[in-house]
């Protein structure tokens, strides 16, 4: 295999012209920010909901020392060695692997596109927030005014809000519906935020970062201090908490502790390997992948604490009105005077009145009523933040102010996603040379912009929600495992572990430890693939399926399980598959171009062999 | 006599007035809930302002100018606070008919609620829906304002960004050419590409050497 010669570790004038971090807090933040984003908040606290709560910090540490440090590490390393963008790594590393980096900067495009769409219902809710009451907090009246809306009446105001005046969801992924003006408009907002961030590359982004990235950790703050003080928080954050270790034996925590440590740090996207290329040579990027993996970490677990109070509050709150209808239901049946039953006298009552009169009571209709019921609902992603915590922010004092703040938030956060992502992709854009030296670069990054833009307009339709969904799913998913799988081999394996050390201990002073040597060499690979196995296992097992939101299913409000139509699965093969043929597709097309360079220099050779005299 | 007729007057309007009787209306008040501490207690006082409302509201409605206070009889008053009422014509002996009482009631469900410090919701006519109030929407959406301002803001910031790196960038190319300017004050025009003068042989405005063109034609082309 044919290694291409490497940089001289001393003459690295290549970098002369290169942009340069003004200075190291900047990159730091930068890489945090790329690192934390939405998944912190709406993601790692489900999972330990889901998963036994204190319990699941025990794979996820454990995936976090051998998985996702190596990584991260890795990554740095081999972008502030090289100082080139993914492509530009890759091809430098071996031209056969180019097709690693050209994935990398496929798939960081696609996620670049739907990720938007993201922040533009964030932006939405935003704008919402600056009015009072807020526009979830009631159902609309229908027509003639004696009633609510029926779709609302039936489901709750805040997914009325959420899914027919935000998204105003088709019944089926098949029914593309038209725009949403109101999220186009949002869309073409939220790309000139963006564009306004990057429009010159790290020099306009490292300025925006300091605010993007720290302004999430203010608000959290600010949620702390609220949410503690909520009634029902400290109910809510015990239970959530309190280890359950059996749930241990699941095989399926320790995959998903693995997968959302490799995808809370953003790995294998080629957004961290372009921020690092743009570090002074000899910067301790060991030191950098540690502090910057481990505030990722304890950023999710801080939001853990945040979410876990709010929905404690939640809980409590509802378990209190469900327990003022059942109350109502008895007083009105049983004409007890108003407000004679008080919650904590309502057991004593039901208990009382099912003695002496059981028939009534059983005709009453009564709902069951237990707090646990309530902690145990748990939400991830979009339902999270806005059907759940939309719903929680109503009731507490104020709420215009900590929707504003909420949602804000949320903004600077996937922002700080997006520039990670976007630098992902121009950074190879601009390492290649893809326009003329005398384009300027905010040209470039309006062009990346403009086209992202024009490409998220599909997830403005009515059947938008759906096709992000197929496309968080599939595009990022599989693709992200296989790429970092390669990444490991390719340093490892082509680039050589010694030739790695090297650089390593010439960057950072040391070379790296035996704990590094084995998690890069052997462990790292073998959790990927253990991933990726599992991956396609889960997948294989039942045919792709979501859940539609249809006022006319019968069991409307919850929603109705379809299957996705021949051409969607078809789809969602190829945006699992695509990025990753890419790599053996650049393998081949370099063995051709090599070969027919090989026979144009032998051919050269033969013709130049008869004269000898050396003129020129 | 006078106590039969009492008793016999009594007897029709208990048959006129029962729960679930024809053009009988259930109430139901939730005081407490309204208004916590300041709730006053339900008593004949109050039933009897009740019963002024209702009459009230009757004679605003077409052909029923003439109902009384004592029209409006009151039945099964529970501690709840809930009771029946119905409205009875002049003559005592029949009810009037539910639309009637029905249309009356929504037209003044405003002024009935504030007599007793109620809304729609402690003040429960039972088979009366109330009108809900219209959703007040601003003439423009607040949302778009807030918009406006993001979105100039934005773009304002752009195009500064723009033009203060096109003047950035007009900045470089001429130093370079400032440079040549303090050497060689002969040459006017300067083709600047990238920073760097074309032909800078040619500006120097030195002499053509004959001497070396003549040893360049000598040598025989390639």
């Amino acid at each position: 295999m044919a290694l291409a010669p490497g940089p001289d570790p001393l003459g690295d004038g290549s970098g002369d012209e290169r942009p340069k971090w003004d200075n190291k807090l900047q990159y730091l933040l930068s890489c945090v920010g790329f690192a934390v984003g939405l998944g912190n908040i709406w993601r790692f606290p489900y999972l330990c909901q889901t998963y036994g709560g204190g319990a699941f910090l025990i794979p996820y540490f454990i995936a976090l020392a051998f998985e996702g440090i190596p990584l991260f590490h890795m990554e740095l390393a081999i972008g502030q060695r090289l100082r080139k963008g993914s492509i530009g790594v890759w091809t430098t590393i071996s031209p056969y692997l180019g097709g690693i980096g050209l994935g990398c900067f496929t798939v960081s495009s696609l996620i670049g596109i739907y990720y938007n769409t993201v922040l533009t219902w964030v932006l939405w809710y935003l704008l919402n927030s600056f009015q009072n009451p807020l526009p979830w907090s009631a159902c609309p009246p229908d027509r003639n005014r004696t009633g609510f809306v029926e779709e609302c009446q039936r489901s709750s105001s805040v997914s009325y809000f959420w899914y027919r005046q935000t998204l105003n969801v088709t019944a089926d992924i098949n029914d593309s519906g038209s725009i949403q003006w109101q999220l186009l408009v949002c869309l073409v907002a939220s790309w000139a935020v963006v564009y306004l961030c990057i429009i010159r590359g790290i020099e306009t982004t490292g300025k925006a970062i300091y605010f993007t990235a720290l302004f999430p950790y203010l608000v959290l703050t600010i949620f702390l201090i609220r949410g503690l003080t909520l009634p029902g928080a400290t109910e809510g954050l015990t239970y959530l908490f309190t280890p359950k270790m059996q749930i241990l034996q699941n095989p399926r925590v320790w995959l998903d502790a693995a997968t959302q440590i490799f995808f809370s740090l953003s790995l294998a996207f080629g957004g961290h390997i372009a921020f690092s290329s743009y570090n002074p040579p000899r910067n301790n990027c060991k030191k950098d992948a540690v502090t910057i993996a481990l505030v990722n970490s304890m950023t999710s677990l801080y939001a853990a604490i945040i979410v876990f109070s709010v929905l404690g509050f939640k809980a409590a709150n509802d378990h209190g009105r469900c327990l003022d209808r059942n109350i109502l239901h008895l007083i009105n049946a049983f004409d007890f005077p108003d407000q004679s039953i008080s919650r904590d006298d309502y057991a004593a009552v039901l208990a009382h009145l099912n003695v002496t009169q059981p028939e009534r009571v059983a005709g009453l209709g009564l709902e069951s009523c237990r707090l646990e019921d309530f902690l145990d609902k748990s939400a991830s992603g979009t339902g999270l933040a806005f059907i759940v915590f939309t719903e929680a922010i109503l009731h507490m004092p104020g709420a215009p102010g900590w929707a504003v703040l909420f949602f804000g938030m949320l903004f600077t956060l996937g922002l700080s996603s997006m520039f990670g992502n976007m630098e992902a992709v121009i950074t190879p854009l601009l390492d290649m040379g893809v326009m003329p030296r005398w384009v300027p670069k905010e040209v470039l990054t309006g062009v990346a912009c403009l086209s992202c833009f024009l490409a998220s307009i599909h997830f403005t339709l009515h059947s938008g929600n759906y096709w992000l969904e197929v496309f968080d799913r599939y595009a990022a998913s599989l693709n992200l495992v296989i790429f970092a799988f390669l990444e490991v081999v390719g340093i490892v394996y082509v680039y050589g572990m010694n030739r790695f050390c090297d650089d390593v201990a010439w960057m950072t002073g040391r070379r790296p430890s035996l704990y590094w040597r084995v998690t890069w060499k052997v462990v790292s690979p073998l959790l990927l693939l253990t991933i990726f196995v599992a991956y396609i296992a889960l997948l294989a097992r039942v045919p792709p399926s979501y859940r539609a939101w249809n006022p006319q299913y019968d069991q409307f409000p919850t929603q109705q399980e379809n299957v996705y139509p021949g051409w969607v699965q078809v789809t969602c093969v190829l945006l699992s598959f695509l990025p990753v043929l890419l790599v053996p597709a650049v393998a081949l097309a370099q063995l051709l171009v090599r070969h027919r360079r090989k026979k144009k220099d032998a051919l050269q050779d033969m013709h130049l062999k008869p004269q000898d005299s050396g003129a020129c | 006599m006078l106590w039969l007729l009492f008793f016999l007057v009594t007897a029709i309007h208990a048959e006129l007035c029962q729960p679930g009787a024809e053009n009988a209306f259930k109430v139901r008040l939730s005081i407490r809930t309204a208004l916590g501490d300041k709730a006053y207690a339900w008593d004949t006082n109050e039933e009897y302002l009740f019963k002024a409302m209702v009459a009230f509201s009757m004679r605003k409605v077409a052909n029923r100018e003439k109902t009384e206070i004592s029209h409006v009889l009151l039945c099964n008053v529970t501690q709840r606070v809930s009771f029946w009422f119905v409205v009875t014509d002049p003559s005592e002996k029949h009810t009037l008919p539910a639309v009637e009482v029905q249309e009356a009631i929504r037209m003044n469900r405003n002024r009935i609620n504030n007599a007793f410090f109620l809304n729609d919701q402690t003040l429960e006519f039972l088979k009366i829906p109330s009108t809900l109030i219209p959703p007040t929407d601003p003439p423009v959406p607040i949302w778009i304002i807030i918009f406006g301002v993001i979105f100039c803001i934005v773009i304002v910031a752009i195009i500064l960004l723009i033009l203060s790196g096109i003047r950035q960038r007009r900045r470089k190319d001429k130093g370079p050419s400032e440079v040549d300017d303090t050497e060689d004050k002969c040459e006017n025009t300067i083709t600047i590409e990238n920073g760097i003068p074309c032909d800078p042989l040619d500006t120097k405005g030195g002499h053509v050497n004959d001497a070396f063109m003549t040893e360049d034609e000598r040598l025989t082309p390639l």
